[in-house]
């Protein structure tokens, strides 16, 4: 029994009182895992299009977050480079390269200076793509991919995520079945709800502890 | 684990004392409890999610080497290691053995009870490794080397004064007339300083408040925002994880986040809610080389099939301590184990042994809130009187209390003669004070007419006055 | 007092009909405030049910039970079991007591067939007062009189083992002349919890602080509760506080009797 792995699980086994589990067992066990059913989904989870759409939006700003309804791709650009001249920031933005922020027209925006990759310590605003929003809570769902650095969530102290209206989801397990669909799980899935938080010193909640102080969303209608 | 559980009581006259701690613990035993029951009545299905969480629970425990099994398949298929750990000391030494690999000289850290359980932080600092705590309260209390006092906001015995004091003797290489006065300073010198220590860091360890065997994902939520940066910065992740935590499915793993948040401050959800699977994939950007996840057991598994299973349920809200008439008056501190509170109080004696720690179960009022918050349904308190049995017969109680009770038990066990006795000691105590209405002194009875008069009994017994009336 | 339901047979059924119930009077109000047995005496047999105080009773075991004194505990229990079987249904003026026997001696004797079987059978027949009165006689309301502003203290075995909320609020706010004040964090522990109040008295007075406080800020003349061993200690709070707070049992105050010093007053010479 020096094998800590086969000590664990020898343990378990002679507590339940078996060896590993029967086949028939196995298979229910496996049958599960494989089906991963939905358990209790809140019905505020379940409704029109265009409902969850404003209760996205209305829970996100709950959250303290900011959010911009434009009407189409174009607008985004300028709408980002708008957010940083009202809140005093530099016209410099870091960005995701994949093809939702990619294709927007960034050279319209001549004040804008834009790179692409990875956050560095000095990048103070970041512009992201989703995946979902989820309107449960006011989430949104980003994943990590080759286009798509973690670090743009966390390290700036400014976030701002495009997000298309239609990728508005009900329930997590909604967000959860669009990752599942493009095959490989990714490294990482951020739901963020709201900017960084703390209420650490006193009970006293403070935005901006170590992530993002301002989580901007701008959601695109078509 | 620290076995200072035995002088709870002095720790608890400490706790009662020290005003600080008294303003936060009113605060925190008003305001978590309000927000906590909002969240819940804004959610019609928070009791069906409560059932549903506690079920799928216990379907793990039934079949706990299945899903660790599964769990290590799938780590291992995306490129990651688990490394099964038996005792506190073995995962020690698997962390210290990844970090010297790695010839890691600093290492940052987001917030983990597990962590401090297996006190990691000593271990590497005594073969040169600086472990850096990167949760603002967990940051405050490292540098004053204290330990946690909630497990959920670890500094909230400490007032802003007590904390910029902290933060002027250890950042020296700052302003030293810079203004800490208020609490977004502290937050952003905090913020400024822990920044550059992310990147300099080569390994991040954080906990896991679930993980995932269907995917053979670690999930962390925080609000902060400091164990994402700990874990996508360094080169490499380690997860140090309890056996305990895993759930079958990312849907399973929905249901328990739709309670902990909610539970825990209130929050409809936490800011942020991560699912870590394997290292980096080689295209990606940014993210870990490498990913370890440390599977602890450490004394849980002597717990399945005994009557204290359920406690293997928690998730760790900390909605016990923030209703428990006890810990609210007391503190965390007091308990003096890792884990305070009515959680603690079940959990401590499995991890130190009832020897150890046979105040904290004994320590309660049997209220019953903390069963009646519990989004896992623990029956605490059910929990609690088990060890009490325990610490009972191991003669661990004082004995004064064990012959009292004794001598009581024996009387009542003879009702004539129990009623005799019982009708003398009224009559008397009746005459003792009954033109005052109550006694200021008596004896035996310190214990209660220290901090409040003893109301005095009418004239005879209700079994002598009913015998009478017959 | 009058009751919608013709169950159990009331008044008007012949003696020999009317079910017997059995005062589990509780070894503190035993020891310290009778009154409060006789209150409940008379709340039973007004609403016609013939009352006896089996004399094999001493009390629950509690004290035993929760200092993990199992073997004790299960002495005391099968003492009381054996004093309660032969009645239709026991009731005890105390939500601790109560759920002691209903909740607890059946999980306390489970490794015994027989007397697993026996606590089951006492267990589903015992009630608190004024649950039985709601739940079991369906008493709508009561004929008393107390002219004083009040608050409740919801006790916590009453309250989470027996779900005792209502029925007392129920029945108080059918007493002529009685008023409801606010009390913040009503379901809040008191802090007695048995031998726990003296056993960690620096915590214990903590807690009975803080809800003594509360009472107080309510603006109520009297503080009703159903279990005697919180009111001793809130009404023991007070008294060294030096409040005016007067201090009653429920059961006193629903069957009008409430002429008599409350808790913890001087006691005139009879």
């Amino acid at each position: 029994m020096s094998d800590p792995r086969a000590q664990i699980l020898g343990k378990i086994r002679e507590i339940r009182g078996r060896g590993a589990l029967s086949a028939s067992n196995r298979h229910m066990l496996d049958t599960r895992l494989a089906d991963h059913p939905r358990n209790v989904v809140p019905a505020r989870a379940d409704g029109p299009q265009a409902e969850l759409i404003v209760q996205f939006m209305d829970y996100l700003g709950k959250a303290g977050a900011t959010v911009l309804r434009v009407p189409k791709r174009s607008d985004v650009p300028a709408a980002v480079a708008e957010y940083l001249r009202d809140n005093n920031l530099p016209g410099r933005v870091r960005t995701t390269s994949d093809p939702e922020i990619d294709s927007l027209p960034w050279s319209d925006q001549e004040m804008l200076e834009r790179t692409e990759g990875r956050a560095e310590k000095s990048d103070d605003v970041s512009v992201t793509s989703a995946v979902a929003g989820i309107a449960e809570t006011g989430t949104l769902l980003l994943t990590s991919g080759k286009h798509t650095p973690t670090s743009l969530n966390f390290l700036p102290e400014t976030h701002i995520v495009v997000l298309s209206a239609q990728t508005v989801v009900g329930s997590y397990e909604d967000a959860i079945d669009k990752v599942r669909k493009q095959g490989q799980l990714p490294r990482t899935l951020n739901f963020i709800t709201g900017p960084s938080r703390t209420a650490d010193v006193e009970l006293t909640m403070e935005m901006g502890a170590h992530g993002p102080r301002q989580l901007h969303v701008i959601l695109v209608d078509n | 684990m620290d076995a200072t559980a035995k002088s709870f009581k002095d720790q608890a006259k400490d706790g009662l004392e020290n005003a600080t701690l008294q303003d936060a613990l009113g605060k925190l035993g008003f305001g978590f409890p309000l927000l906590r029951q909002m969240a819940a009545d804004g959610l019609p299905e928070f009791d069906a999610l409560r059932d549903q969480g506690r079920d799928i629970k216990n379907h793990v425990l039934e079949h706990l080497d299945y899903y660790l099994e599964r769990f290590e398949e799938q780590v291992t298929g995306h490129g990651g290691q688990v490394h099964w750990c038996p005792t506190d000391g073995d995962a020690r030494d698997a962390i210290l053995k990844i970090c010297q690999e790695a010839r890691a000289k600093t290492v940052t850290k987001g917030k983990s009870m597990v962590t401090e359980e297996i006190a990691i932080n000593a271990h590497l600092e005594a073969h040169g490794i600086k472990a850096i705590e990167t949760d603002l309260g967990e940051y405050i209390i490292q540098l004053r080397n204290e330990p946690p006092s909630h497990i959920v906001g670890p500094a909230i015995h400490l007032n802003k004064e007590q904390i910029a004091g902290t933060f002027r003797s250890h950042h020296k290489e700052l302003d030293p007339d810079r203004s800490l006065e208020e609490v977004p300073a502290l937050v952003r010198e905090a913020r400024e300083v822990l920044r550059q220590k992310y990147i300099d860091a080569d390994v991040g360890i954080t906990g896991a408040n679930f993980l995932v065997a269907e995917t053979g994902s670690s999930i962390i939520v925080t609000n902060e925002g400091n164990g994402d940066l700990s874990q996508s910065l360094p080169r490499i992740h380690i997860v140090v994880a309890s056996i305990e935590k895993v759930v079958p499915t990312l849907e399973d793993a929905c249901t328990f986040l739709r309670l902990l948040a909610r539970s825990a401050t209130g929050q409809e959800f936490s800011a942020y809610t991560t699912f870590s699977t394997g290292p980096k994939r080689p295209d990606d950007p940014d993210g870990p080389e490498q990913y370890h996840v440390i599977l602890l057991d450490n004394g849980r598994s002597d717990l399945l099939g005994t009557e204290f299973q359920d406690v293997l349920r928690c998730i760790r809200c900390g909605a016990c301590m923030n209703h428990c008439p006890v810990y609210t008056s007391v503190g965390g501190h007091a308990y003096g184990s890792v884990y305070p509170g009515p959680i603690g109080s079940v959990l401590t004696p499995a991890l130190a042994g009832i020897d150890q720690s046979h105040h904290l179960p004994n320590a309660s009022t049997f209220c019953g809130k903390c069963e009646e918050v519990c989004p896992m349904r623990i029956p605490l308190p059910k929990m609690m009187r088990y060890w009490r049995e325990r610490a009972f017969d191991q003669g661990q109680d004082p004995v004064a209390a064990r012959w009292a009770l004794a001598f009581w038990a024996t009387a009542a066990r003879w009702p004539a003669l129990y009623h005799f006795g019982a009708n003398v000691m009224t009559r008397l105590l009746h005459f003792m004070g009954k033109r005052e209405g109550h006694l200021v002194r008596l004896p035996f009875a310190g214990g209660w007419t220290r901090h409040r008069d003893f109301p005095t009994p009418e004239r005879a017994t209700f079994q002598s006055q009913w015998r009478k009336r017959l | 007092m009058t009751s919608s339901d013709d169950l159990p047979p009331g008044d008007a059924a012949p003696a020999e009909k009317r079910a017997n119930v059995a005062l589990f009077v509780t070894c503190l109000v035993d020891l310290f405030r009778p009154s409060i047995g006789f209150a409940t005496v008379k709340l039973l047999e007004e609403a016609g049910l013939r009352v006896s105080v089996p004399q094999g009773q001493t009390c629950c075991g509690q004290p035993a039970y929760n200092s993990g004194d199992r073997k004790n505990a299960m002495a005391i229990a099968k003492q009381t079991i054996t004093a309660l079987e032969p009645f239709d249904y026991v009731v005890a003026p105390s939500g601790s007591c109560a759920a002691m026997i209903s909740a607890h001696y059946p999980d306390l004797m489970r490794a015994d067939i027989q007397w697993s079987k026996r606590a089951r059978a006492v267990a589903m027949k015992t009630f608190e007062i004024t649950q039985f009165l709601v739940d079991v006689l369906k008493v709508e309301k009561v004929d008393a009189r107390f002219e004083e502003d009040v608050v409740y203290h919801d006790s916590c075995s009453g309250l989470r083992e027996l779900k005792i909320k209502s029925q007392p609020r129920k029945l108080l706010s059918s007493v002529d002349g009685l008023h409801f004040k606010e009390l913040m964090d009503e379901e809040g522990c008191c802090g007695f919890g048995g031998t726990f109040c003296v056993k960690y008295s620096d915590v214990s007075n903590k807690i009975v602080d803080r809800k003594t406080q509360a009472i107080e800020a309510s603006g109520a003349e009297t503080l009703i509760a159903g279990d005697l061993g919180c009111l001793m200690n809130m009404a023991g709070k007070l008294s060294r506080a030096g409040s005016s707070v007067r201090v009653r049992h429920v059961a006193e105050v629903l069957a009008g009797m409430t002429d008599g010093p409350a808790i913890g007053e001087p006691q005139p010479d009879e």
